[in-house]
């Protein structure tokens, strides 16, 4: 990113939406532009904290764990039911039964 | 024109499952004639199931005439928030993304209130993807708070507090990520339960951020409340964050009162930004709690101020991921007119989702990208053990904690609609219990002076449900 560090630029707004997969009109780009910075220079707080000695704590389940009990397990690896292919075709804005129908993947 | 509760014809209004007829058909047809005069105003249901669930209730009623045995919510009315998949019922997520989508499955939660005998009624909207505090998001419109119709009924699942507390259903199922269900429990007047994360399955939630999302019971009472979520909590294959540990029956000892409990009070939770009447509320009812025989005990979580910051960087960076197959494929909207794949992914999301979903998915995706990660993301989850660590600590010396739910009461339509900052802080004490993963509930301590509902929400430890719901009856019981 471009970013030195001041914010987000509009580049970066551009950036970001490409990588989402989003679309924004010049008056998006402007809104999100300014609530981004806005949230950012909020979320910028955390700094007051020295977090260099804690561990990132990615889900719940570590800290039941810590606390001895273990909660996370997974099933047994065997392959059980799932949902008839027809029940969830129908839902697809394209296709042909089998597979879903979708553009040209690849241009020239 | 503005209307207030006492305005509405309202037949089954706040009745709990034991004044509830006992005909299932009677039941459901009283929720039934609410939906009718109420939902035009209120906008809570998206989608109404007269037929199925006038025939689930007739089954209900026919086996209990020839002697089987009743389900713990047999003819009970429930509507479902539009998150949670119900097989051949519309699944929209408050966005018109999903507008039109039947999905093929049912999510376990609505399956656990089915085979316990409720009726469910259908589809209750909510901010779009569960993103919003006010379910201003939703794609559909908003929702009305039946206390005060120019008011919101909070988010994200305004609607099934909304339709509790009009009478649409006797209870129903909401969401809960940063404060989904216990601010609109608040702003409504009614029960709203946050389990402890892993308590209730996941399976057919929609998912926004899923190391937060929660699934949890609106109730008029908080014996209701701890009904349906013995109901639906419980270990399931379908979810592998789903907990193992047995589920108590949450009712039992529930009436126990709090003599000899320690109660902590936050400090943390009662400085700038916190309503006087909220904050009078609240601690007229910790007064009552004292002298009911509780052992009131100041604490301080001292990485309070810091937990909205936190939530809304990782629940973001969760939902850019989670909502990245929202994408014209499978289900859901695609836009027509898209000539090659990368087209159609864009113009479909760009079609699909409303401003705040495009905002959270961009900031994700922002506090996720190469070089941000570490000052960002990981950051965030380092600060989400320091909370985590504060409530640990504090239920080492304490049963439970008492603190406002929001620190104002409803707020007016429009009023935050253009300052997303303005509307992350309605969560500010909400965020908290989401980060740490541990239990609480909303129930009602009060009114303002223009008649809306304040909220006391009582926090819990990690699977201690039930000293959170004997703390929340004893409140109940002094507020009657």
């Amino acid at each position: 990113m471009s970013n030195s560090g001041d914010g987000v630029a509009v580049e970066d707004v551009r950036r970001i939406a490409e990588l989402s997969h989003l679309q924004l009109n010049p008056q998006e780009e402007a809104g999100m532009l300014r609530d981004l910075n806005a949230i950012l220079g909020y979320v910028a707080q955390l700094n007051e904290l020295d977090t260099s000695a804690i561990a990132p704590m990615a889900q719940v389940a570590e800290i039941l764990d810590l606390e001895g009990v273990v909660e996370a397990h997974l099933r047994e690896d065997k392959a059980g039911s799932c949902l008839e292919r027809s029940s969830v075709m129908i839902s697809a804005p394209d296709s042909d039964g089998i597979f879903f129908k979708v553009p040209k993947v690849i241009e020239r | 024109m503005t209307k207030r509760i006492s305005d509405l014809e309202l037949p089954g209004a706040m009745r709990g499952i034991a004044e509830s007829p006992n005909s299932a058909v009677a039941s459901t047809e009283e929720c039934l004639r609410a939906i009718e005069t109420q939902n035009p105003i209120i906008n809570a249901f998206l989608s109404v199931d007269t037929e199925g669930a006038l025939a689930q209730a007739k089954r209900i009623d026919e086996a209990a005439a020839a002697g089987s045995a009743r389900g713990a919510l047999a003819g009970v009315p429930i509507g479902i928030k539009d998150v949670l998949t119900v097989e051949g019922m519309p699944a929209t997520a408050g966005s018109k993304i999903l507008e039109g989508y039947r999905p093929p499955y049912t999510a376990t939660a609505v399956r656990k209130l089915i085979d316990a005998g409720a009726v469910i009624l259908g589809k209750i909207n909510c901010d779009e993807f569960a993103m919003g505090s006010s379910n201003e998001n939703s794609a559909y419109g908003p929702v009305r708070n039946p206390h005060d119709t120019d008011r919101v009924p909070g988010g994200s699942s305004g609607g099934s507090a909304a339709a509790v507390a009009a009478g649409m259903a006797v209870a129903t199922l909401g969401t809960d990520t940063g404060g989904s269900i216990r601010q609109p429990a608040s702003f409504c007047g009614v029960v709203g339960v946050l389990p402890t994360y892993g308590r209730v399955s996941r399976y057919g939630l929609i998912a926004f951020a899923s190391s937060l999302d929660r699934v949890g019971p609106f109730a008029v009472s908080v014996h209701d409340a701890a009904l349906v979520l013995g109901t639906i909590a419980g270990y399931d294959p379908l979810d592998a964050t789903s907990s193992l540990r047995p589920v108590p029956d949450y009712t039992e000892g529930i009436d126990k009162g709090v003599a000899g409990m320690r109660l902590g009070v936050p400090s943390e939770y009662f400085g700038k930004g916190l309503d006087p009447e909220v904050q009078s509320a609240v601690e007229s009812t910790i007064e009552r709690l004292r002298a009911a025989g509780a052992e009131i005990v100041p604490i301080s979580l001292p990485h309070t101020r810091y937990a909205v910051p936190t939530y809304y960087v990782i629940a973001t960076a969760e939902a850019s991921s989670n909502l990245a197959r929202f994408d014209g494929v499978r289900y859901g909207y695609r836009a027509p007119e898209a000539k090659t794949l990368a087209e159609m992914y864009r113009l479909s999301r760009e079609g699909g989702f409303g401003a705040e979903v495009k905002r959270r998915i961009l900031l994700g995706t922002y506090v996720l990208s190469a070089g941000y990660y570490d000052a960002y993301y990981k950051k965030a989850q380092q600060v989400r053990r320091l909370l985590t660590d504060d409530f640990l600590a504090a239920f080492k010396n304490v049963d439970a904690i008492l603190t406002p739910t929001a620190p104002t009461p409803a707020f007016k339509i429009g009023e935050k609609a253009d300052d997303p900052m303005a509307m992350y802080l309605a969560d500010i004490y909400t965020v908290t219990a989401s980060l740490a993963g541990i239990c609480g509930i909303s129930v009602p301590c009060g009114n303002s002076h223009e008649g809306l509902p304040i909220g006391l929400q009582i926090l819990g430890n990690h699977f201690a449900e039930s000293t959170v719901f004997r703390v929340a009856q004893a409140v109940e019981s002094l507020e009657k």
